[in-house]
């Protein structure tokens, strides 16, 4: 960070790891608050939480205080290490999310060259944790949980990943950085002042990209692994207490990064036209939170709404339906970047 | 006692699986689960041992029997009023629904018939049963499929049947309201008019319902080709309702059986559909709802006035005989075998509840069947516990 | 229902019967709107397919038990019985006899199934006497597989013996359960047949020497008390 303040490496290093602890707890109680409490409820006609705090809004610290103070259980037939390692995987991979997104110009926590490339790569990780948990629990339900996860995750990977690279095409870098700068200084066809949002021209990759996330989730309509009328919760069948917090928290907070990546990637992050520098600085965070919520509810309203796909379904419509989209989307970007 | 066979063998271990005494998993040929009894997809305590391959039932085999009740046993040492309470019981969300047979038993073998408004009431409540319970399954099956919001759309708009059923038995589920002879007491005064409400609002649910889950791809796949039962197989194993009239089969003991409640006296369809699948057995429910809102209308617009109760002595003795009155239920055929001796209370009572038939049919439909699928047939089969169990 | 109209639809089924069955058919009724028939235990099957093929009844109701044993003595408890013969001649009689329903019978045990046409929208009830020392009749699963478990409840229930059934098991009771519980001497409101075991919840393996009862489900088919919403 270049700025007139000199700090030492490790002092900047503090501030990012306090930064990251404070951000993805919040992120996740905005998250369950907005979406699952109230929104999934008013659009199941009732209210949601409304007696912790006025209109529920301590309910979560109310279930946090409840789950920490959980007995800790293992199952008796569970691998004791693989069972308590599980949540924690899966919650560094959601933490390690975080460091590339930015927030403003010049707030990001690491402005890695292949910004979302490590950001991908970085959510495939939540896979192992998910394999984990599922076998060391000794649990039937929770084996078929965790295979359906692995054979899901892997397969939305690809929809996921391909449909990112039109933007990355588009934009002609894999910083995250970079991207928002190239559609803050973009134009749509000539008219500059708006800038260019990657989703004008490249809505089948939003599309793609919407889909591969909520799969990635497991959010219904792709959440077999966690189907709950089926398997009981799935791979998390087994944890109680603070275990199962972390799995709680790495969903909405993995489920409020890759909000996150899309508004950066195609809804033009922290940009908001007219506003530069330093102010750029103080109202990046509250733009890219708006456009993260647009997207967030893009994600939780196919939650609420639609059944969901039998397993062999869900892999058909990614092999057989997605894939060839995002390579049609690919060829077509490269195309007509190249050439136009 | 019988020798142990591979059933009550495969049973015990499933139930036991995890214990590491017998290590089922090496030494049988896939992986056994067991489907319950605790379990959000079996609406209460059935269980259900799967032998799977990977996510293939190869074997299936309900186990039943969580909830007896001892409902046979129970009727030999009650009197007939005091089985009324007892029935309402069997099939808890079809209220009224359950009471009709036995009533119609014992008033067959005492050759006492209700007055018309009584027997017209009657058919009202009994509808309504069918809306306290199919509206529910309408929503339900969307849970089953993954679909959350829907079923609280059924419990907002079922609200409204169950506080008119209680304002007029006082009981939302167990109404306990029917008597030899005829009903407890008379509606209330505007119950009609609010009843006619209630029923636009239960039309706007089916509508929603159909917008929401039937037009729904999702829903079209998990459901279409799913869990396919061919007529002559439904009718061997004795299912009934809904589930047979999905497969094709036009019977309607309303209209069929020479019943004395009022549904001669309106106008009204016996839908059925050709598929046979779950999507058909949703479907024809959902048109069954819209049926019974249409049949409740026309038989409040006629509804006869007079007494509500024939003359029958205080001190109910049924005269010897037996009776068998069946009826279609919410969920099937329900059905009362009565016996009497002449005493206060029957000599022995058969209780033919469709959920048991209808379930009897797992072992062989579930042969080759998906996991999810299972979840699908099972909610697409609709039963009740209680009247598995009875 | 007018007479006739009952007649002219219920007796055609009645004549090919008889038809089909000559001798084995012992007993029939037709009343109200309903038509019984007893038949022979020997030709319980043929029955059924005669109903089947002949009649047209593709439709499987039901098959349960009747026990015709009155004045029983539930030693030590007072039992209520709202149900006393009208008659009590037969049995005070000692010869044996009991008194039976309709369409007539000879024993304390008779089975009975009912059977529908969902073509001409018709039923019938089958009945058959059993031996009361060793109640055994032959399945009808081949003819209809909803027999099945009808049968296992019938067996569970009366101790009724189903020859050719593929499995007569347990079905609503736990495994280990004795005695027959619909059956008139089995008492419903005993404490002494089976005394309360304690809680238990573990079943032990059919054959093992048992770890724990299941004391817990036994008192579900024995106690009284109405069950709730589940």
């Amino acid at each position: 960070m270049t700025a007139a303040l000199h700090l030492a490496y490790w002092q900047t290093t503090t501030i990012k790891v306090v930064v990251i602890m404070g951000v993805v707890p919040t992120a996740t109680i905005v998250v369950v608050y907005t979406f699952m409490f109230k929104m999934m409820a008013h659009m199941q006609s009732r209210l949601g939480p409304m007696e912790a705090g006025p209109h529920g809004l301590l309910q979560l610290i109310a279930d946090a205080g409840k789950f920490l103070q959980k007995e800790d259980v293992f199952p008796e037939r569970s691998d004791r290490a693989v069972f308590a390692l599980a949540p924690i995987v899966v919650l560094v991979s959601t933490f390690l999310l975080y460091v590339v997104i930015p927030a403003g110009p010049r707030l990001i926590l690491s402005n890695l060259d292949t910004g979302i490339f490590f950001a991908l790569a970085v959510s495939s990780l939540s896979v192992l944790g998910v394999l984990m948990a599922g076998w060391a629990s000794a649990n039937k339900y929770s084996l078929i949980g965790a295979l359906r996860a692995a054979g899901q995750l892997i397969a939305y990977e690809l929809p996921l990943v391909l449909g990112v690279v039109g933007v990355v095409i588009q934009a002609g870098t894999m910083s995250l950085q970079g991207i928002v700068n190239a559609q803050a200084h973009g134009a749509i066809f000539g008219f500059k002042t708006l800038g260019e949002p990657f989703i004008l021209p490249q809505f089948l990759g939003f599309l793609l990209f919407v889909v591969g996330a909520q799969a990635e989730l497991t959010q219904t309509p792709f959440d077999m692994p966690l189907a709950e009328s089926e398997l009981v919760a799935g791979y998390v069948v087994e944890y109680t207490g603070f275990r199962f917090l972390f799995f709680y928290m790495a969903e909405f907070a993995t489920a409020f990064a890759f909000a996150a990546i899309g508004a950066t990637l195609f809804l033009g992050g922290w940009y908001v036209p007219g506003v530069h520098g330093t102010a750029a600085d103080v109202l990046g965070p509250f733009v890219l939170g708006t456009k993260i919520m647009l997207v967030s509810f893009l994600i939780f309203w196919f939650r609420f709404t639609y059944p969901r796909f039998r397993e062999d379904q869900l892999q058909a419509v990614a092999w057989k339906y997605l894939i060839p989209l995002t390579l049609v989307n690919i060829v077509v970007t490269g195309v007509l970047k190249v050439v136009v | 006692m019988a020798a142990v066979t591979e059933y009550q063998k495969a049973a015990y271990i499933a139930g036991q699986a995890a214990d590491a005494r017998v290590n089922i998993e090496l030494e049988a040929e896939g992986m056994t689960l067991n489907i319950g009894p605790q379990h959000p997809a079996t609406h209460g305590t059935l269980r259900i041992v799967v032998r799977l391959d990977g996510e293939q039932v190869i074997w299936a085999e309900p186990v039943c029997g969580y909830m007896h009740r001892g409902y046979e046993k129970l009727s030999e040492v009650r009197t007939y009023p005091q089985i009324t309470t007892l029935v309402n019981r069997i099939d808890w969300l079809g209220s009224f629904a359950n009471e009709v047979p036995f009533i119609l038993a014992s008033e067959k073998l005492m050759g006492v018939e209700a007055p018309p408004r009584a027997q017209w009431i009657r058919t009202i409540l009994f509808e309504m049963g069918r809306l306290g319970n199919i509206t529910l399954f309408l929503g339900e099956m969307g849970v089953q499929l993954g679909a959350l919001t829907p079923v609280f759309y059924a419990f907002r708009d079922r609200e409204h049947v169950l506080n008119l059923i209680e304002a007029a038995t006082g009981g939302r589920f167990h109404p306990n309201y029917d008597r030899i002879g005829g009903l407890k007491e008379d509606l209330p005064k505007g119950w009609g008019t609010e009843v006619k409400g209630a029923m636009t609002r239960v039309r706007g649910f089916c509508d929603e319902m159909e917008e929401l889950l039937l037009g729904n791809e999702i829903f079209e796949t998990r459901s279409r080709g799913i869990g396919v039962i061919p007529a002559a197989m439904a009718a061997e194993y004795g299912l009934s309702g809904a589930n047979i009239r999905a497969s094709g089969v036009d019977w309607d003991i309303r209209r069929d059986g020479d019943s004395p409640l009022a549904w001669k006296h309106c106008d009204w369809k016996v839908w059925t559909h050709p598929d046979g699948d779950s999507f058909a057995r949703y479907w024809v429910r959902l048109q069954e709802v819209r049926e019974a809102t249409r049949i409740i209308d026309q038989l409040l617009d006629g509804l006869p006035s007079g007494p509500i109760q024939a003359k029958v002595p205080r001190i109910i003795k049924v005269p010897a005989g037996e009776a068998w009155v069946h009826t279609d239920n919410p969920l099937g055929e329900m059905g009362y075998y009565v016996v009497s001796k002449g005493g206060l209370g029957p000599f022995r009572t058969k209780i033919r509840t469709p959920s048991f038939s209808n379930i009897s049919i797992l072992p062989w439909l579930l042969k080759g069947v998906y996991v999810p699928d299972v979840i699908t047939i099972l909610s697409s089969l609709y039963f009740i516990l209680g009247d598995i169990d009875r | 229902m007018e007479a006739t109209a009952v007649d002219e639809r219920r007796q055609p089924w009645l004549d090919a019967l008889r038809d089909a069955l000559g001798d084995a058919l012992v007993g029939h009724e037709i009343a109200g709107a309903d038509i019984w028939v007893r038949v022979e235990r020997t030709a319980w099957r043929r029955a059924a397919q005669a109903c089947r093929d002949r009649l047209g009844c593709d439709y499987f109701c039901f098959i349960s038990g009747l026990d015709w044993k009155s004045d029983v003595d539930l030693a030590g408890e007072k039992v209520w019985d709202p149900a006393p013969p009208v008659s009590s001649g037969a049995e005070a009689a000692g010869d044996g006899r009991y008194q039976t329903g309709v369409a007539g019978g000879e024993d304390r045990f008779q089975v009975m199934a009912r059977l529908f046409s969902t073509k001409e929208k018709m039923g019938i009830t089958l009945k058959a006497d059993l031996d009361a020392e060793d109640p055994r009749i032959e399945s009808l699963v081949p003819l209809f597989r909803g027999a099945d478990w009808h049968e296992r409840e019938t067996w569970e229930m009366f101790g009724f013996t189903f020859d050719g059934h593929p499995g007569l098991r347990h079905i609503y009771l736990p495994g280990e359960f004795e005695g027959y519980p619909l059956r008139k001497d089995f008492p419903l409101l005993a404490r002494e047949v089976k005394p309360w075991p304690g809680l238990v919840d573990v079943e032990a393996m059919p054959g093992e020497p048992e770890g724990g009862a299941e004391g817990a489900e036994a008192e579900g088919a024995q106690a009284e008390g109405e069950g709730g919403e589940g």
